[in-house]
């Protein structure tokens, strides 16, 4: 903004602060000020759902294809959410798409090779995903190597140890029902309509109680028709989304009908299987959703991690310890790397030494930075993940639909990547140009 | 004033050097609760390396460092923040990307458990800003990346009287303000030995030092020249003493200035 300027006011007057009109001012006001968060992907991902409704309705806009979104979506969204603890320090982690592969390889070496139980295959994926992020913690934060190099080495060194991993045969099946059910299976339609029930309650009950304990003591809090607004809004967009999802997938053609759970002998033949439910994948991506976004945004630690990535001077003379922080973010980045590697193993029923590999990376990095997350660290959330990730999967399941060149899909893909990351550039100089 | 009473902070004959540089010299200094001290003295005259000694960031090599009358030893920023010694840095050390309470709670932060206690930190926040009189924040939970310059060297101030503090320290605390904003600023330091802490605070504008200071200790080449009540000197008189290590019949020794400042 413009000179400095002493404006007389006092700290904000305490009590109920006005409703959904100067929430919405102070929103305005935020954006302006270069705090745009995650508005550009969100307004992104509306226009491209209604370009691609307009053009390829019959294909694009149909249940089944929304839940094979969210399945081409998941392992790319959690592999973002690591990546904004890096990001949010204003670090880099090349290597989380081979983490990912890498603990995927040990998941189906422990588990079809050596024949362990499920879970202890899946804690040896997720141990496996801790080591690499504790090593690769311990290079940036003590060594003083940049994020760049550590993990540019890293990148190409898990390439191969995946491939030693895996060894000769290329690709290993994962036999476990369990860890397959993740990604290829539904919940019942009761239970998803249950989990609707639980988030938005969940959202309302914890809001209202922070807004209530705020105006116990006098302190000012959003206007209860704020809360209303933001609750019904909640409310609508996963309705909607479970009930697409608990709709019938598989179109059942003229002369065929659908199958009825009786169980086979009574069955008519050949008829079509019914595919209905949430993904359990998304329960995945729920959890994970919630338990971050609290350290995040309610523990000390969390508040730590925005303190590094703002001013890593600042955060060391308050006492924090920036290393530690440090290492900690990668660690966190390399776990939910694991558990993106074994939902990628449960997507293909198989880990090969693609897996993980070709553009999971850069869509994972393009996600969180769609989503609005800063590149330059300190600006940042969890949810961002979720959005831009929806942003990359729609395009990637969109465009082919669109034209068959996979060309033009990398160079949109790109180029989207690029326009969030000038958002985030212009958004910076933004709000340091209000400094002085 | 109230010189004669008991000093809040003690130093006796501290003498530090990095390596063959003698930086101080047998430097004694006294701070007083209730009392603004000004420190001057020109570029390299060792006023940093005084307030970093005090601050635990180096120790002293030798001296006595007494802090309520006890001697106590001070070798890490920790120890002096137990003993309620705070420092102001010139370059500010605020998180831009921080609202105002989080900066002021940072590395400090409350917590019912593992879950931090916003309510109350934005009551402490809240009620530390009013008792400085505070008024020119719109809001307590705006970025610190919105503030004026002014603005944030108040957080940054209101930041180290939160911890209960005896003594704050500010390394030129005015140097990059314009002059209403400076104004503001000085007032609130006035406030804080209004209220009954101990202030040093670090200038290189005389009219800033006579304006809020009640007594003036000038550093010369590592020594200290004098340290005086403000009633007692003049505009000219600091500068000399700044300059030339004298000024009249206050300063140094002829004969260690003749030394070359070296005793
Ligand atoms: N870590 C160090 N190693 C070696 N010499 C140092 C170190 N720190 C300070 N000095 C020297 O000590 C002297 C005093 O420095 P100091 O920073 O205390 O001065 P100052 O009075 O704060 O000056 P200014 O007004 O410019 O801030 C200078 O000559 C400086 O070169
Ligand atoms: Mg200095």
């Amino acid at each position: 903004m413009s000179t400095p300027q002493v404006t007389d006011v006092d700290i904000a007057a305490a009590g109920d602060s006005a409703g959904v009109g100067q929430a919405m001012g102070d929103y305005f006001r935020r954006i302006k000020g270069g705090d745009v968060g995650s508005l550009p992907a969100v307004l992104g991902l509306i226009v491209l759902v209604v370009i691609f409704s307009v053009l390829e309705g019959n294909t694009f806009f149909t249940a089944l294809n929304f839940a094979n979104l969210l399945n081409q979506g998941t392992a790319i969204i959690v592999l973002a959410m690591g990546l904004v603890f890096v990001l949010l320090l204003g670090e880099i982690d090349l290597s989380a798409g081979f983490a990912a592969g890498t603990c995927a390889a040990v998941l189906a070496v422990t588990l079809t090779k050596w024949g362990w139980a499920w879970p202890l295959a899946l804690v040896a994926a997720l141990i496996t995903g801790l080591v690499i992020g504790l090593l690769i913690g311990l290079l940036v934060a003590r060594l003083g190597i940049p994020s760049f190099v550590v993990t540019l080495a890293a990148f190409l060194g898990l390439q191969g140890v995946m491939l030693l991993i895996i060894g000769d045969g290329g690709t290993i099946p994962v036999q476990s029902d369990v860890l397959l059910a993740i990604m290829n299976k539904n919940m019942p339609v009761w239970a998803g309509w249950l989990l609707w029930l639980i988030v938005t309650a969940g959202y309302a009950l914890v809001s209202l109680r922070a807004i209530m304990n705020r105006r116990k003591v006098g302190l000012p809090s959003t206007s209860t028709s704020v809360w209303a607004a933001k609750v019904l809004s909640i409310a609508v967009l996963l309705g909607v989304a479970v009930f697409l999802l608990n709709q019938q997938r598989q179109i059942v053609r003229p002369g065929k009908v659908a199958c009825v759970k009786l169980g086979p002998p009574n069955e008519p033949l050949g008829c079509i299987p019914v595919i209905q439910g949430v993904p359990w994948a998304v329960l995945v991506v729920l959890v994970l959703l919630v338990v971050l976004t609290f350290v995040l945004g309610r523990t000390a630690f969390g508040r730590h991690i925005y303190a590094v990535g703002g001013n890593s001077e600042a955060a060391r003379r308050a006492g924090i310890s920036v290393s530690g922080i440090k290492i900690a973010c990668f660690m966190i980045c390399s776990f939910l790397a694991a558990i993106a590697g074994v939902l990628l193993a449960s997507r293909d029923n198989s880990v090969s030494p693609t897996t993980g590999g070709a553009q999971t990376l850069l869509y994972a990095v393009g996600a969180a930075v769609i989503g609005g997350t800063s590149l330059f660290g300190g600006r940042g959330r969890v949810m961002d993940a979720i959005i831009g990730g929806l942003v990359v999967a729609v395009i990637a399941n969109g465009l082919p639909l669109i034209t068959q060149q996979s060309g033009i899909q990398y160079v949109v893909t790109g180029l989207v990547l690029l326009v969030a990351a000038s958002v985030d550039a212009l958004s910076r100089k933004r709000s340091s140009g209000s400094l002085r | 004033m109230m010189i004669g009473t008991q000093p809040l902070l003690e130093l006796k004959g501290v003498n530090k050097s990095f390596g063959p540089v003698h930086v101080l010299r047998g430097v004694d200094l006294s701070v007083y609760a209730g009392q603004v001290t000004a420190l001057v003295g020109d570029n390299g005259a060792g006023k940093s390396t005084l307030i970093k000694g005090i601050a635990g960031i180096h120790s002293f090599d030798s001296g006595e460092y007494l802090f309520e009358g006890k001697p106590v030893s001070i070798s890490e920023p920790k120890q002096a923040n137990a003993l309620g010694i705070e420092v102001v840095y010139q370059d500010l050390a605020l998180c831009d990307n921080l609202d105002v309470v989080h900066n002021m709670f940072l590395g400090r932060e409350e917590s019912k458990g593992i879950v931090l206690d916003e309510i109350t930190m934005e009551r402490r926040a809240t009620e530390t800003l009013a008792s400085l009189s505070v008024r020119t924040l719109k809001s307590i939970r705006q970025q610190v990346s919105s503030l004026s310059g002014g603005q944030r060297q108040t957080v940054a101030i209101a930041r180290a009287v939160l911890w209960n503090s005896k003594l704050v320290i500010l390394d030129e605390p005015t140097a990059a303000l314009g002059v209403a904003q400076t104004e503001q600023v000085l007032n609130l330091v006035r406030r804080l030995a209004d209220s009954g802490l101990g202030v040093v605070l670090i200038s290189h504008n005389m009219n800033d030092v006579l304006q809020v200071a009640d007594n003036i200790a000038c550093l010369y080449l590592g020594q200290l020249a004098a340290q005086i009540p403000a009633s007692d000197v003049g505009h000219g008189q600091i500068v000399e003493l700044i300059t030339m290590g004298r000024s009249g019949d206050i300063g140094l020794n002829p004969e260690v200035l003749a030394a070359g400042g070296h005793a």
